[in-house]
């Protein structure tokens, strides 16, 4: 492997990081309101199906994005009717999720199997996206690579820094004193979650037309676990999301590089283990070093809230 | 072993036995009205677009083939281990006479029920265990990783040749092999570089070992896994590919030079024909271009003309047995001789084959 | 007029009975509905569903050695979940059991004898413990989250089999196929109930049940989970220290995990092979939150999972259900579970407007 390969290398990681990143950030926002929701697969597989199919019936990528978020929002308030309205169990309920998002996308998408459709376009800046390096790495993505990075400085700022953040995050921390503020915790949480499932479906969506743009079952073959276990890496915060998704894509393409360059000679599954050792060692450094103590979860954390009567 | 015999599992094995004694002309008519039943395991999805899906298209060609004389019936997604063991044991106490499992994993598990289902015939995919009720059928496969490598070997510029794998087991091993051997008989420094991605099927980490293989000089592009992600990624990145299992085209109008299409329809309806005629017997084949397990697909337009009828000519020549994708000399990465010149390597080195030829990288 | 929910004191019994029956009810509507969209007939693949598992003994026998490892390991967590340890990695505890009693099985392959089962049975209860020990070391000693932990170290754990059974435990007659020798007979299970596939993990789940529910009701550790679980700040004033919980459960749910793996390897399957699991681990998840994870609500809560994947398949085999829709309609069942068990521990009102509203 040479230097000039770093390039084209790290285009490849970003187009792994991209999805993880979509997803783990929309169930941050969740999570820091108080909601577990584990069906984060369900509802990106909503979402890869749904666009995909919006956009080969209108050849309208823009429209197929709508498609993909709506899609990923309605499993999300499916969620939010039984976990906020009925009160049911999050953890049960995130996981029946998942197992009804993955026959429903393989219901309705069983006619598009096997179709293929135009990718997402990169966004063509003529005279930057020319530039040696430079161009490649900051102006030649799809609207999505820039959508999630945008959406993390979004995030992390509307989480820190606005009033609306600063009540979500009581939803999250302390839900009692917050209703007894007058806060209606119910309501801001399924905003919350909407906001997930929305994320999610976009996460979906960049898989089925972007990454791969194309229709198969269950192709998006476990990121939402891997996206919900960033969210717990991030310890709930955007940038570390951020930095969890991209070491997380970095060290699984970084292996298969490694791999292609045929420079060591290690059992190949010893190699795909290498990403999620890396992100448990990583947590642990970052653990014991300064910033522990700061990686507890929302308090309120899965628990499902009963305004007091 | 199996001793409760409820009346469900009676009234099946009147009808296995009358479905055995098919010769007997009175009963024959007795039975015409009813259709022969067959069942298929399969491991993953219809939706798969590889393996699984190429089963189905062969389970369709077989119910179109014989109309209402064949009811087919198949179970998709299936684990493997005990629930395989269920699906199978289920299957023949509903009445199918004839049941095809259609992955490596479901070997055991087959011959378990083969054994408690006398009269049943079983027919076990990619295996090599067999019983007097149970058969093996496979593909040479590597017949037609033979031509692809040919194909690369001629059309490489850098020499350097993609190959996405799954999982180290022999049938991946031989195709690999075979590839680098046709490869480097008309390129002599040709080499393939293998990425494994631990997975039968994952479309986008597909896709990105096959941007690792480009980015590192690879301008063909193979794979021995399910999803048509490689191949498009080598349409997108210009190069050239290969479609795997199926004609992958309308996913890579430029870059498919050709594609190793899974051909299961005519075998399943010749057992299927057995079955009825009374003339089945346990076997263990291992078929081919001959016996049309396999074709390649049309070639693109990547493809000139000579090297179409080099590629013909080569599929005539394995078909008549004068060309065998694995004739000596053959060396390993270390570059011993392990199969002499003048020699070729019997199916049976072949169907446990865990050694690289030289010239690949894995 | 305005939805009212007040808490019931208590749960009420007859709701606890009940609910589960409504929301059977719900899933055969939803089902029609379901399966007529589909061109399928509905009655039919409802009775493949639901009835024809439970005709013969051996069908029967399908869904208790399914539900047996889904209850024995949703047993465990169900302990850390309530103590507020979040062990999402039961998967991996599992296959390390398997390879652990696979390594024991391999390693006595010439011998004969009546002590390698158990030796296979504590090698598989001690690798489900040992991987449950990584996340529980980490978050003890380091506040390492373990849903991250646990659920990496599955992934890892499905890898690690795949190194063995490709590389080193690959059996040599075996072809060079993925696989260890089938294991002999004093390594496996023999079926306890001839013409069926019962075998003893069926009985261990039940004595599991059994224990843990009076472990739960009558014992101050029981009593530790509950309150940290329930009110961690008044846990940690009465001196109860999270980090013993944490290792407690981590043990307890890995070493359940891990026997379970050792069941299906010693058991139905008899052999090392790259996948152990149809997602047990996480299947028993939702069975422990279903049980209300009390140990006899898993109970039943297991045997309802199980049969809906052994119905799946009959209804697939019968009338030609796909399997994308099985998982349509046991997503449908577990929603309406779910969303019923509401009225176990809510009394809903019409309430009249002009009357003091509850804020939502």
């Amino acid at each position: 492997m040479s230097l000039d390969i770093l390039v084209p290398m790290t285009l490849t990681v970003i187009g792994a990081a991209t999805p993880l990143l979509f997803a783990a950030l929309g169930e941050l926002v969740v999570e820091r309101s108080g909601v577990l929701n584990l069906g984060v697969e369900g509802m990106m597989l909503a979402g890869a199906v749904v666009g995909f199919i919006a956009v080969a019936g209108t050849g309208s990528h823009a429209f197929g994005l709508l498609a993909a978020a709506l899609a990923g929002a309605g499993m999300a308030l499916l969620f939010g009717f039984l976990t906020l309205t009925l009160r049911a169990n999050q953890v049960a309920t995130g996981l029946a999720l998942t197992i009804f998002g993955i026959g429903l996308s393989a219901l309705i998408g069983v006619k598009h199997v096997g179709i293929p459709i135009p990718a997402l376009p990169k966004l063509d800046i003529p005279g930057l996206s020319d530039l040696p390096v430079i161009g490649p790495l900051l102006f030649g993505h799809d609207i999505l690579v820039y959508l999630s990075l945008a959406l993390t400085i979004g995030i992390a700022w509307f989480l820190a820094r606005t009033r609306q953040g600063l009540i979500l995050r009581a939803c999250g921390e302390a839900d009692l004193s917050a209703h007894s503020i007058g806060y209606h915790v119910i309501r801001v949480r399924y905003c919350a979650v909407l906001f997930g499932g929305a994320m999610s479906g976009l996460g979906g969506a960049y898989l089925s037309m972007a990454a791969t743009p194309m229709w198969i079952e269950n192709m998006v073959a476990g990121r939402g676990w891997i996206a919900l276990a960033l969210v717990a890496f991030g310890s709930w915060r955007p940038w570390r999301v951020l930095f969890g998704a991209y070491l997380f894509g970095g060290v699984t393409i970084l292996q298969l590089y490694l791999q292609g360059s045929g420079i060591l000679s290690i059992p190949s599954q010893v190699m795909s283990m290498l990403p999620y050792l890396a992100t448990i060692i990583l947590l642990t450094v970052i653990a014991s070093g300064s910033w522990r103590g700061r990686l507890d979860a929302p308090a309120c954390l899965g628990k499902t809230f009963s305004p007091p009567s | 072993m199996l001793l409760n015999i409820n009346r469900r599992r009676f009234l099946q094995g009147t009808a296995a036995a009358a479905t055995g004694l098919v010769a007997v002309p009175g009963l024959h008519s007795a039975r015409a009205a009813e259709p022969l039943k067959v069942g298929f395991v399969y491991v993953g999805p219809i939706g798969d677009y590889g393996f699984t899906h190429g089963h189905d298209v062969g389970r369709r060609e077989l119910e179109k083939h014989y109309g209402d004389k064949v009811k087919t019936t198949y179970v998709e997604n299936v684990a493997e281990g005990p629930d395989a063991e269920r699906v199978i044991r289920q299957l023949a106490q509903q009445g199918n006479s004839l049941i095809f499992t259609t992955s490596f994993g479901f070997m055991e598990q087959t011959l378990r029920v083969a054994k408690q289902f006398p009269k049943v015939k079983f027919e076990h995919c990619t295996g090599y265990k067999t019983a007097p009720n149970m058969s093996a059928y496979n593909s040479r496969f590597y017949e037609g990783r033979a031509i692809v490598g040919h194909i690369a070997g001629k059309l490489s510029k850098t020499g350097k040749i993609g190959y996405v794998a799954s999982f180290p087991i022999p049938e991946v091993v031989m195709g690999i092999n075979a590839t680098a051997l046709a490869a480097r008989k008309v390129r002599p420094d040709a080499e393939v570089r293998v990425v494994w991605v631990n997975s039968w099927f994952d479309p986008a980490k597909e896709s990105d070992a096959a941007k690792a293989l480009i980015d590192q000089g690879v301008d063909i592009m193979t794979q021995h896994t399910d999803s048509p992600a490689p191949l498009q990624v080598a349409e997108a990145r210009g190069i050239l590919g290969v479609g795997q299992a199926s004609d992958m085209r309308q996913y890579a109008p430029k870059a498919q030079l050709t594609a190793i299409v899974d051909e299961w329809g005519d075998y399943y309806i010749d057992r299927a024909k057995a079955v009825m005629d009374g003339t089945w017997k346990s076997q263990s084949v291992w078929y081919g271009f001959k016996e049309h397990m396999l074709k390649m697909a049309p070639y693109g337009d990547a493809v000139p003309e000579a090297l179409r009828k080099e590629c013909d000519a080569m599929v005539a020549d394995t078909i008549s047995g004068k060309f065998h994708a694995f004739s000596g000399p053959i060396k390993n990465q270390k570059g011993e001789v392990v199969v002499k010149a003048g020699e070729r390597m019997s199916d049976a080195d072949l169907l446990k084959m865990n050694w690289y030829v030289e010239g690949v990288t894995a | 007029m305005a939805l009212r929910f007040e808490p019931r004191k208590g749960t009420s019994r007859a709701m606890l009975i009940a609910t589960p029956l409504l929301a059977v009810l719900l899933t055969l509507v939803a089902g029609v509905i379901l399966f007529l969209s589909l061109n399928i007939e509905a009655g039919a693949a409802l009775y493949h569903f639901f009835i024809e598992p439970l005709e013969s003994l051996s069908s029967i026998g399908e869904v208790l050695i399914k539900a047996a490892p889904l209850i024995m390991i949703a047993v465990g967590l169900a302990v850390g979940f309530r103590a507020n340890v979040w062990n999402i990695g039961a998967e991996g505890q599992l296959t390390l059991g398997a390879i652990a009693s696979g390594g024991v099985a391999l390693a006595f392959w010439h011998s004969e004898g009546a002590y390698i089962l158990p030796l296979m049975m504590l090698a598989g209860i001690l690798g489900g413990m040992a991987w449950a020990a990584i996340p529980a070391f980490l978050r003890a000693r380091f506040q390492v989250n373990e849903i991250l932990s646990s659920l990496m170290l599955s992934y890892v754990a499905g890898l690690l089999l795949s190194t063995l059974v490709y590389g080193p435990w690959k059996d040599p007659e075996g072809m060079n196929f993925p696989q260890s020798r089938m294991f002999n007979d004093s390594e496996t299970i023999a079926p306890l109930i001839e013409g069926t596939r019962i075998h003893i993990g069926v009985a261990i789940a039940l004595l599991v049940v059994l224990v843990a529910a009076v472990l739960i009701e009558r014992t101050l550790v029981g009593f530790e989970i509950k309150v940290a679980g329930l009110a961690p700040a008044a846990a940690r004033l009465a001196g109860f220290r999270q980090n013993r919980l944490t290792w407690l459960s981590f043990l307890l749910s890995g070493g359940l995990a891990g026997l379970a793996g050792m069941l299906e390897v010693a058991g139905p399957i008899g052999q090392l092979v790259p996948v152990i699991t149809p997602g047990y681990g996480f299947t028993a998840i939702i069975v422990a939150f279903l049980g209300r994870l009390n140990p006899i609500g898993i109970l039943f809560a297991g045997l309802l999972m199980a049969l809906s994947y052994v119905g799946g398949e009959n209804a697939q085999i019968a009338v030609g259900l796909p399997r994308a829709a099985t998982g349509v309609f046991q997503g449908l069942l577990l929603f309406f579970l779910l969303a019923t068990d509401f009225l176990v521990r809510y009394r809903v009102r019409w309430i009249h407007r002009g009357r003091q509203e509850v804020r939502s």
